[in-house]
């Protein structure tokens, strides 16, 4: 019956939205896998991207997306330097409170230099090209979607390739299950938490491109929304595995877009609140994580 | 006198304010293999992880070939030659078994060509075997030859054990001592701590009876046999 409602646009837009969820899953998976930290700055690295792309929009489109990739990853490994580094191995409340903190800071800066020119919100021109609709069977599909699919697949892919074949690979999957063991083995902590902390900087610069085309209006508030929704999907998939997180990211996001679709216009303002009670029901059910089935039990420390 | 191995020269380690390890001294020299024994609590697994930089001395010095190690981390330790087999074997249990000794490669010692992990693979064959399948598979007495083949790999200078034959089956227990003198004859230097006194006494050539965080008895290989002897140390705490 639902299958009846649902149009081959909404599936789209809605596998287009999983895609970035699961996108800004990985991406925040992989420092918590290395660092046991929930990053809610996260969503800050987005928006910085997002306004490195607009201040540039006069610049040619691949200069303009290169500065976002540079602007970001810098400031992805500052964060990891200035902050996380010396915090490495305080609670995981006092490091949560800590991204708190910069994701406010980070947004007020935005606020004093966006609010230069006197009015709030930059936006990015060059990319809007990007969201023009091409037809395909008949219904009608924004480009952006086919390069947000392209791009989550082909990232998740090369991030997989990276994981499971290369050695630094092997050392950020060591230090992830078990730091302590891993840097007894001489896994180097400072080499695999700032090439985490890189990736997920590379990840966030390509969100950034990718929302910036959706919603080309830059404000300081950008992707801030989209980044409590998918910490939500990561806890619902399983935080502490990244295949289930990034799951987890997807799910909330397709199934984001599937409600937004079948509600009438109108109605959309309940999206949130169906949502967030599915999350709920999901996380009384299985606590543990919706995808964390099969998981085998840690090896114990004694017989 | 050649410098030792590893030196500890009056050692303390606390947690908060509970001193775990009080003034403790030893000496491993170069191709020795010294035990450290005692009850639950005396510090033994304290004293291996303060040497390989898991917790910082308040005081004292460790030194490894004369030069102090007190303030590295654990991965420049692990570089330096030390390598330790951790107490509950820290297997990575959803890897495969080849990539948990690619891991002990991690501290990227310079080795002499061919495969680095046939020195794993010729001192417990059933590795080989089982290379491709998930560490979290093989049975207890497997994990511990994996730990122990782990540490190997890195080709180390000095190697630690903490309690390696904690929890296994009387036959592993046996094929793991076996395995100790098979490499202290390839010039390895072992320190290893062990509930099991008795195999302990007999590996060593020489024994530490840590009690409270102090050393209390040091036993000789002859001292094997004398039950009375090692009970009374025990006790003595």
């Amino acid at each position: 019956m639902i299958l009846g409602v649902l149009d081959f646009q909404t599936l789209t837009d809605a596998v287009g939205l999983g895609a970035i969820y699961a996108l800004m899953a990985v991406g925040i998976g992989l420092v918590f896998g290395v660092l046991r930290l929930v990053n809610f700055a996260y969503g800050q690295l987005v928006m910085a991207g997002a306004y490195t792309l607009a201040y540039t929009s006069a610049w040619p489109l691949a200069a303009s997306i290169l500065a976002c990739f540079g602007v970001v990853v810098g400031l992805a490994l500052a964060m990891e330097t200035a902050v996380f580094r010396p915090l490495r191995g305080q609670s995981p409340a006092v490091m949560l409170v800590t991204t708190f903190a910069i994701s406010f800071l980070l947004q007020a800066i935005a606020l004093i230099l966006d609010l230069r020119n006197g009015q709030l919100g930059e936006v990015a021109a060059s990319l809007t090209t990007l969201a023009q609709p091409i037809s395909i069977a008949g219904a009608q599909v924004r480009e952006i979607t086919l390069v947000e699919l392209g791009v989550a697949i082909g990232a998740l892919l090369l991030l997989a390739l990276l994981l499971l074949r290369t050695t630094i690979g092997l050392h950020t999957r060591a230090a992830a299950s078990d730091f302590r063991t891993a840097r007894l083995l001489g896994v180097r902590a400072n080499r695999v938490i700032p090439a985490s902390v890189a990736l997920s900087g590379l990840i966030a610069a390509a969100v950034a491109v990718m929302m910036t085309v959706q919603a080309p209006l830059v404000t300081p508030d950008f992707a801030l929304r989209e980044t409590i929704v998918v910490l939500v999907g990561v806890v619902v998939g399983g935080i502490d595995r990244l295949w289930t997180a990034t799951l987890g990211g997807f799910a909330i996001g397709f199934v984001s877009g599937l409600i937004n679709g079948l509600l009438p216009t109108d109605k959309t303002v309940y999206l949130p609140s169906a949502v967030f009670a599915l999350v709920i029901l999901v996380l009384l059910l299985r606590p543990e994580g919706l995808f964390a089935w099969g998981r085998r039990a840690a090896v114990p420390d004694r017989v | 006198m050649a410098e030792p191995a590893v030196e500890l020269e009056s050692v303390e380690v606390r947690y908060g304010a509970v001193a775990a390890v009080r003034g403790l001294s030893l000496r491993v020299g170069e191709g020795e293999i010294v035990g450290l024994i005692g009850p639950n609590g005396a510090g033994k697994s304290t004293t291996l992880n303060a040497i390989m930089g898991v917790v910082h001395p308040h005081a004292g010095d460790i030194r490894l070939r004369g030069s102090s190690i007190r303030k590295r981390s654990p991965e420049s330790i692990a570089r330096r030659g030390l390598a330790l087999v951790p107490e509950g074997r820290r297997i990575f249990a959803e890897f495969t078994v080849e990539e948990n000794l690619r891991l002990g490669l991690a501290s990227g010692r310079k080795r002499n060509g061919g495969n680095p992990l046939d020195r794993a693979y010729e001192l417990f064959p059933v590795l080989r075997d089982f290379r491709r399948r998930p560490a979290g598979a093989l049975s207890g007495g497997q994990q511990q030859q994996l730990a122990i083949g782990r540490a190997l790999v890195s080709e180390p200078e000095v190697l630690l054990l903490d309690e390696p034959s904690l929890g296994l089956a009387p036959l592993a227990v046996e094929s793991v001592f076996e395995a100790l003198r098979g490499i202290r004859e390839h010039g390895v230097t072992i320190l290893l701590v062990e509930q099991r006194a008795l195999h302990a006494v007999a590996l060593a050539d020489r024994t530490h009876v840590l009690v409270g965080g102090e050393l209390r008895l040091t036993l000789n290989r002859t001292d094997a046999g004398d039950t009375d002897k090692i009970v009374s140390a025990y006790l003595s705490s």
